[in-house]
C-alpha cells in the first residue's frame, strides 16, 4: 500500500519544483482532490464521525461533566444499573460510570495520540536518516532496530513499565518506545524509494544541501503514507493503552481511563455486567473510527482507485 | 541453498545477543536491589548489602551484563527473588503453555485469514465481500482482553460450554485460542485481500486470461502462486502477535503461562523472572521468523536462484 501512495505523491506533477506562490494553490487544489475523494467512501466518513466524536468528548469532557462526578463516591448505591440519572450505572465505589467515561476518554486518546506522534517523530527522524545517508548509517540503526523488534511490542513496553513504574506518564513512554521500529522501517523505505527519484538528483545536482532537500522535498512527498500509518498507530496504540492499563500498568486509580475501567469491572461480571461492555464498546469505538480513517485517506491517496 | 540457511541462522545470533542486552539494560534500571526484596524491609543493611554484593549487583553495568550472558550459556537464569528458586525451571515448566497457545493461534488464524482473504478478494464488491471486511474492520478494533472477557462471559459463565479459567483439561485452551484467532485472523484476512487483488490486476494475469485460461486456473494457479509470498511473510508477525496476546490473555483465562508469569513478576518486582520470560519469548519468536525466513527461501525462486550451488 506504502508503495502505491509513494507512486502518487512522487508523481512528476507534485514534484517539479514551482514559484512559491503558485505551489500554495497546487497544495489546496491537492487538498480539495483528496478530500473530495474521500467522502465518496461510506466507511471513510463513518470512520470520521467517529473520530470527531470522540475527539469532541475528550475536549469537551469537563463541559459534559464535572471531573468530580467521577470520583465522587456514593456507597449506598454500588453497582446500581443504568437509570435516567446515571446513564451508564455505577461503579463499585457507586461513583458515576458515565462521568468516568467521558473523563477516561482523555487519557485513553492522549496516550494513544501522543505515544503515536512521538514514535512518528523519532521513528520518523531515524528511518529518515538511515534511508538518506544509507551506509554504516544505515546499518547501524537498522540493526538496532532489528534488536528491538525480536522482542514483541506489548512485552517491551510492559518491560519498560516495569522498569519505570506504573503510571500514565511511563506508559506512554513504553508505548512510544515499543512503537518506534516499526516506524523506522516504514519511514526508511518510503524515503529510500524517494531519495532514487529523478527530482531528488536533479535538487542535488545543482547543489542543494542535504536540509534543503530534506524538508523541501522529502519530508512533504513521505507525508501521505506517514498520516496514514500515524492514523492506524492511534488506533493500535490506543488498543495497547486499554490493554497495558488492564493489567494495571497504566493510569492508576482513582483515575478513569478505559482499559483500567474494564479491570476493576471484571470482577463484577455477573452482579454488573454493564461496568463490563460499555468502556469495551467505547474502546472499539475509537479504534473503529481511527482505523477508518487511516484506510480512507489511504485510498484518497492512492491513484489506482482514482474515481 | 543450505548456504542461505546457515548465513540466516549466524545472523540471529547477534541479533539475540542484543535482545539480551536490551531487556538486560531496561531492568538495569528497574528500581528496588534484590537484597532488601529477598529480606524483606525488617532485615539489617549489612545483611542487605552482603546478600548484594554475593548476588554482584553492586558490580559496574557491564560486569554484571557479561556475568549474566556466561550465566545464561550454562542455563542458569538467576534466582527468583520470590520463590528463591531457579527461574529457569518455572520458566521451562510453563514454557509449553504459552507455546501451544500462540501456536495454534498463529495456525488457525492464518487459515481462515488466508480463505477468507482470497473469498474476498475474487468476489470483490459483492455482498459477502462487504460483510467479510466489515467483520475484520471490527475484529482489529476489538481490544483482545475485552473480547476474551466477552467469549468468556457468554461461553463458559452464561452457556458453561467450556471452562472459564485454567487448562487442566484441552477445552481450557478453547477460550484463549478462539480469542487470539479471531483478533489475528482480521489483519491476514486484510492483507491477502490487498495482495490477491493487487496480483490479480497484474499483466501476467491479463496474459493469462487472454491465452483463454479458465477462470479457476487463473486464480488458483497464477494469482495465489504470487500472492502468497507476502503472505507467508506475515505468519512470523502472526506469531509474534499472538505471542504478544497471549501475555495478556493468560491472564485474563488464568493460564500459568510465560505472560502470565512475567505479568505477575513485574507487579512482584521480581526482576530475574521478568528477564528470563521475556528473554524466552524473544528467542521463540526470532526463532519462529528464522523457520518462516528459510520456508520463504524455498518458496521464492528468486532467493534460491540467488544462492544456487
Amino acid at each position: 500500500m506504502s508503495s502505491n501512495l509513494a507512486e502518487k505523491i512522487t508523481s512528476p506533477e507534485t514534484a517539479v519544483p514551482a514559484v512559491p506562490k503558485k505551489r500554495k494553490s497546487k497544495k489546496n487544489r491537492q487538498g480539495k482532490e483528496i478530500w473530495r475523494r474521500y467522502k465518496k467512501s461510506t466507511p471513510a466518513m463513518i470512520g470520521l464521525v467517529l473520530m470527531v466524536f470522540v475527539i469532541f468528548i475528550a475536549i469537551f469532557a469537563d463541559v459534559i461533566c464535572p471531573y468530580s462526578d467521577c470520583v465522587t463516591q456514593h456507597i449506598s448505591e454500588r453497582l446500581t444499573g443504568p437509570s435516567l440519572h446515571h446513564w451508564f450505572g455505577q461503579d463499585e465505589y457507586g461513583r458515576d460510570e458515565f462521568a468516568r467515561i467521558i473523563h477516561g476518554s482523555r487519557s485513553s486518546l492522549w496516550i494513544g495520540v501522543s505515544s503515536s506522534v512521538l514514535s512518528m517523530i523519532i521513528g520518523g527522524f531515524l528511518g529518515a536518516i538511515a534511508a538518506f545517508y544509507g551506509k554504516a548509517v544505515d546499518n547501524i540503526i537498522m540493526r538496532v532496530t532489528d534488536v528491538v523488534m525480536t522482542v514483541p511490542p506489548i512485552l517491551l513496553s510492559l518491560a519498560v513499565v516495569a522498569a519505570l513504574g506504573a503510571s500514565m506518564t511511563n506508559l506512554l513512554i513504553a508505548l512510544t518506545i515499543s512503537c518506534i521500529p516499526s516506524m523506522v522501517r516504514m519511514v526508511r523505505s518510503v524515503v529510500i524509494g524517494l531519495t532514487d527519484e529523478e527530482y531528488v538528483e536533479a535538487a542535488r545536482s545543482y547543489g542543494a544541501s542535504d536540509l534543503r532537500i530534506i524538508f523541501r522535498y522529502i519530508i512533504p512527498n513521505s507525508m501521505g503514507p506517514i498520516i496514514v500509518t500515524l492514523t492506524m498507530n492511534i488506533a493500535t496504540m490506543i488498543l495497547s493503552a486499554s490493554g497495558l492499563s488492564y493489567l494495571g500498568m497504566g493510569v492508576q486509580p482513582p483515575s478513569p481511563e478505559w482499559g483500567a475501567l474494564l479491570s476493576d469491572a471484571e470482577s463484577f461480571m455477573f452482579s454488573a455486567p454493564y461496568l463490563l461492555y460499555i468502556p469495551g464498546i467505547f474502546i472499539v469505538i475509537a479504534a473503529l473510527g481511527f482505523n477508518l480513517v487511516g484506510d480512507g485517506i489511504s485510498d484518497a491517496f492512492d491513484p489506482k482507485l482514482k474515481d | 541453498m543450505y548456504k542461505y540457511v546457515i548465513k540466516r541462522i549466524l545472523f540471529s545470533i547477534p541479533v539475540l545477543l542484543g535482545a539480551v542486552f536490551l531487556v538486560f539494560t531496561i531492568m538495569y534500571f528497574s528500581p528496588g536491589d534484590p537484597g532488601s526484596l529477598i529480606l524483606g524491609i525488617t532485615a539489617k543493611q549489612s545483611a542487605i548489602d552482603s546478600l548484594n554484593h554475593k548476588l554482584g549487583v553492586d558490580q559496574p553495568f557491564f560486569v554484571q551484563f557479561f556475568n549474566y550472558i556466561k550465566n545464561i550459556l550454562h542455563g542458569d537464569f538467576g534466582i527468583s527473588y520470590r520463590t528463591q528458586r531457579p527461574v529457569f525451571s518455572e520458566i521451562i515448566h510453563r514454557f509449553p503453555n504459552t507455546f501451544w497457545l500462540a501456536f495454534w493461534s498463529m495456525i488457525l488464524s492464518s487459515i481462515i485469514g488466508i480463505i477468507f482473504g482470497i473469498i474476498s478478494a475474487v468476489k470483490q464488491y459483492s455482498v459477502l465481500d462487504t460483510s467479510l471486511t466489515t467483520i475484520a474492520m471490527f475484529l482489529s478494533a476489538i481490544p483482545g482482553f475485552w473480547l476474551g472477557l466477552m467469549l468468556m462471559l457468554v461461553f463458559a459463565l452464561k452457556l458453561g460450554l467450556v471452562p472459564s479459567s485454567g487448562i487442566d483439561t484441552w477445552q481450557g485452551y478453547i477460550l484463549p485460542v478462539l480469542t487470539l484467532t479471531l483478533g489475528g485472523s482480521a489483519p491476514t484476512m486484510r492483507l491477502t485481500r490487498a495482495t490477491v487483488l493487487e496480483t490479480i490486476r497484474a499483466d501476467y494475469i491479463r496474459t493469462a486470461r487472454s491465452k483463454g485460461a479458465p477462470e479457476k486456473l487463473v486464480v488458483w494457479k497464477h494469482a495465489l502462486k504470487n500472492a502468497m509470498l507476502p503472505i507467508v511473510t506475515s505468519l512470523g508477525m502472526n506469531f509474534g502477535a499472538s505471542l504478544g496476546g497471549a501475555v495478556i490473555i493468560e491472564t485474563v483465562f488464568g493460564m500459568p503461562g510465560l505472560g502470565r508469569l512475567t505479568v505477575t513478576a513485574i507487579r512482584q518486582k521480581d526482576t530475574p523472572t521478568v528477564m528470563a520470560a521475556t528473554l524466552f519469548l524473544a528467542a521463540l519468536f526470532l526463532v519462529v521468523m528464522l523457520i518462516v525466513d528459510i520456508l520463504y527461501a524455498y518458496i521464492d525462486p528468486r532467493i534460491k536462484a540467488k544462492y544456487k550451488g
